[in-house]
């Protein structure tokens, strides 16, 4: 079984919700992801997003493009993040999801990409400029492993693209909260419990929701509706305020990735 | 040609963007399909070309440049003789008109020479929709007088300082607006780039370019053209020159920026050096490196410093429609004087590319040759006073 769906049915099981940590793989190298993932792992994150630099992250805000172009500066490359994860996997069993533009996965080669990371040792890929309609490929290639393929819905997706997107999503479906592009937020939109509603009554599979989450209070807000809250930007601007003092960078993010797990407990 | 349902050239277009904006490029199918079937559209859209925009350009026979080169006869397509100085401007009516019909009440859009920039702002403010136009800082201070063109218009200019501070950064940033303020916002990309439907749009809004070009040959008894040339940012001067010829024997010769020297690795050859990626919403040819990072392009012209190209180029690329040639920053330099002392017309930085190649366009006399005269070189002043 995947260990996506594990942890879910686990979650499941304890009637509690998934607390998802995106960092940026290599930012500011790769030791440091790694201590990050199996320290986010020993305080009780559900699953880690590893993000994939790309030179372009049209979707991302200006904490994580910083971040990319900290990993791409330190000589990242995919490669070297598969490498990371067949480490990590002889350490812990924690699911980790890729995440990277679509470029970087084209690139490499759709079959190559897939088979390398479900070997590496990752569970599955998201990718949010890649629509359903796209992916027939990488959907064909990902089903035969079982590796898992998470669409993004939007506020301004229809009840028809929502009905594609969970239909063609395995392990979970990630709803973005927000109209815009990733970073920490202050407020958030006052919507966002209907729309997830929307989606879970056309699917059963578990919805995430992610984009301008910032403080644990959102996190507990939000972990009523859905089945697990996705805070990135907010985890990575603790890391920058901190470098280039690493252990301490490293340290800080830890503690703050701790009060927010509490959010979902 | 049309693109595929899911807006495909070939293998190349589609849509790859971020879910949010899936609605608006629905919604911007629909209105664009709706206003090619309309006559009140095309009514509108013709009387801004004609009494706003000046069209129809001349179609100039180069008499001139035409003995001092020795082979065909050339004629210049003069879209320099555009209202604002380019040809930019026939896709920004026609998009700001469908903005109007999606009640969107702000645009914005990216530039890198500024022409796309200033023919934004022009639409803005003869429509009264708001307008911010993102811009590189490089070309910010190397396309001055167009930024100044733009602010006079009641444009924001949005300096970009990320990545190569130059066209393609201006795009992410401008891609980045456009996710945040979709429910409010057009987004009118100015080349045949992005996702479906643009390639496909704005190519028909510049085709006004060949289909005059058709016409005119024919008012004046001339044969119709051997060889059209034009030349290669995004591509879309050079499409609309292309497009209305597609079926005919003309041959396409597509020219894009050498930079420093094509083997440098400082060029902005897309078609002739990338290889086959997605950026800014499409597959297509793409410079980048080994692990699919986006090179910086470079060209001395603003217009065509941009490592990705439309989509159709490729498709022409690969099913050898087009020719794809390229030309170094040097080369441009000595056909913007060449022109300007021979015709007595100075052309943009990007135009000056396709006309050093007619130096190496081997043709025969009674053969005919129409270059697309995209812009004028006014704007490009700053920038060359230092090395001609």
């Amino acid at each position: 079984m995947n260990r996506i769906d594990k942890r879910f049915r686990d979650i499941k099981e304890k009637k509690g919700k998934a607390f998802i940590a995106y960092i940026c793989a290599g930012d500011p190298d790769i030791s440091a992801t790694e201590k990050l993932v199996l320290e986010f792992d020993r305080i009780g994150v559900d699953i880690v997003e590893l993000g994939i630099p790309f030179s372009d992250p049209l979707a991302d805000g200006p904490t994580i493009q910083k971040a990319s172009q900290r990993a791409l500066e330190g000589g990242v490359t995919l490669g070297k993040i598969f490498s990371l994860i067949s480490s990590l996997r002889k350490k812990t069993d924690i699911p980790i999801v890729l995440m990277g533009y679509y470029n970087s996965v084209y690139n490499y080669g759709i079959v190559r990409f897939i088979k390398g990371a479900k070997a590496s040792g990752a569970d599955g890929i998201i990718i949010p400029d890649l629509i359903p309609e796209e992916a027939d490929e990488l959907i064909f290639v990902a089903r035969q492993c079982d590796f898992k393929t998470i669409f993004l819905a939007a506020p301004t997706s229809t009840r028809k693209r929502i009905k594609l997107i969970a239909q063609k999503s395995t392990g979970f479906i990630y709803y973005v909260s927000l109209a815009g592009v990733t970073g920490a937020r202050a407020a958030l939109p006052t919507h966002i419990s209907e729309h997830i509603r929307t989606i879970k009554h056309l699917s059963s599979k578990p919805v995430c929701v992610g984009f301008g989450i910032s403080t644990p209070e959102q996190v507990k807000r939000l972990s009523h509706y859905c089945d697990g809250v996705i805070v990135g930007s907010a985890i990575i601007n603790r890391i920058e305020k901190s470098l280039p003092d690493r252990p301490k960078a490293i340290r800080d993010a830890v503690i703050f990735v701790k009060n927010m797990v509490r959010g979902v407990r | 040609m049309r693109p595929d349902k899911r807006g495909y050239f070939g293998i190349f277009g589609g849509k790859y963007v971020p879910e949010i904006l899936m609605a608006a490029l629905g919604e911007l199918e629909i209105e664009y399909e709706k206003a090619k079937k309309s006559k009140s559209f095309k009514r509108e859209l013709d009387y801004y070309l004609k009494q706003y925009a000046g069209r129809p350009t001349p179609l100039y026979f180069a008499r001139n440049l035409t003995r001092f080169l020795g082979g065909a006869r050339i004629y210049l397509k003069r879209e320099d003789l555009c209202h604002t100085g380019a040809h930019k401007i026939n896709n920004t009516l026609g998009q700001a008109l469908l903005a109007l019909k999606m009640k969107k009440p702000r645009i914005i859009a990216e530039t890198g020479a500024g022409q796309h920039g200033v023919a934004t702002a022009t639409v803005g403010a003869l429509f009264g929709l708001e307008c911010d136009v993102y811009m590189g800082e490089e070309d910010i201070e190397r396309q001055s007088l167009n930024v100044f063109r733009m602010k006079l218009l009641g444009a924001r200019v949005i300096p970009v300082s990320t990545g190569s501070r130059t066209l393609k950064d201006a795009t992410n940033e401008a891609l980045r607006d456009w996710v945040t303020n979709v429910r409010t916002t057009h987004y009118i990309i100015g080349s045949v780039v992005g996702p479906h439907p643009y390639p496909a749009m704005v190519r028909d809004f510049q085709s006004v370019i060949g289909k005059e070009t058709k016409y005119q040959l024919k008012a004046i008894k001339e044969k119709q053209p051997d060889y059209l040339v034009a030349c290669v940012g995004g591509g879309s001067n050079s499409i609309g020159l292309f497009h209305p010829y597609f079926k005919s024997k003309a041959k396409f010769i597509g020219v894009e920026a050498a930079g420093h020297g094509i083997r440098t690795g400082k060029h902005a050859a897309a078609l002739l050096m990338g290889r086959v990626g997605v950026l800014h919403g499409s597959k297509s040819y793409l410079l980048q490196d080994g692990d699919g990072q986006v090179k910086i392009a470079h060209s001395i012209s603003a217009g065509l410093d941009y490592p990705g190209v439309g989509p159709e180029h490729s498709f022409y690329k690969d099913n050898k429609r087009a020719r794809y040639v390229s030309v170094t920053d040097k080369e441009a330099l000595e056909a913007m004087k060449l022109l300007s002392e021979t015709e007595g017309i100075i052309p943009a930085l990007e135009t000056a590319h396709a006309i050093s190649y007619l130096n190496k366009l081997r043709t025969k006399k009674g053969q005919v040759v129409v270059l697309c005269l995209s812009g004028r070189g006014d704007k490009d002043i700053d920038i060359i006073k230092g090395i001609i």
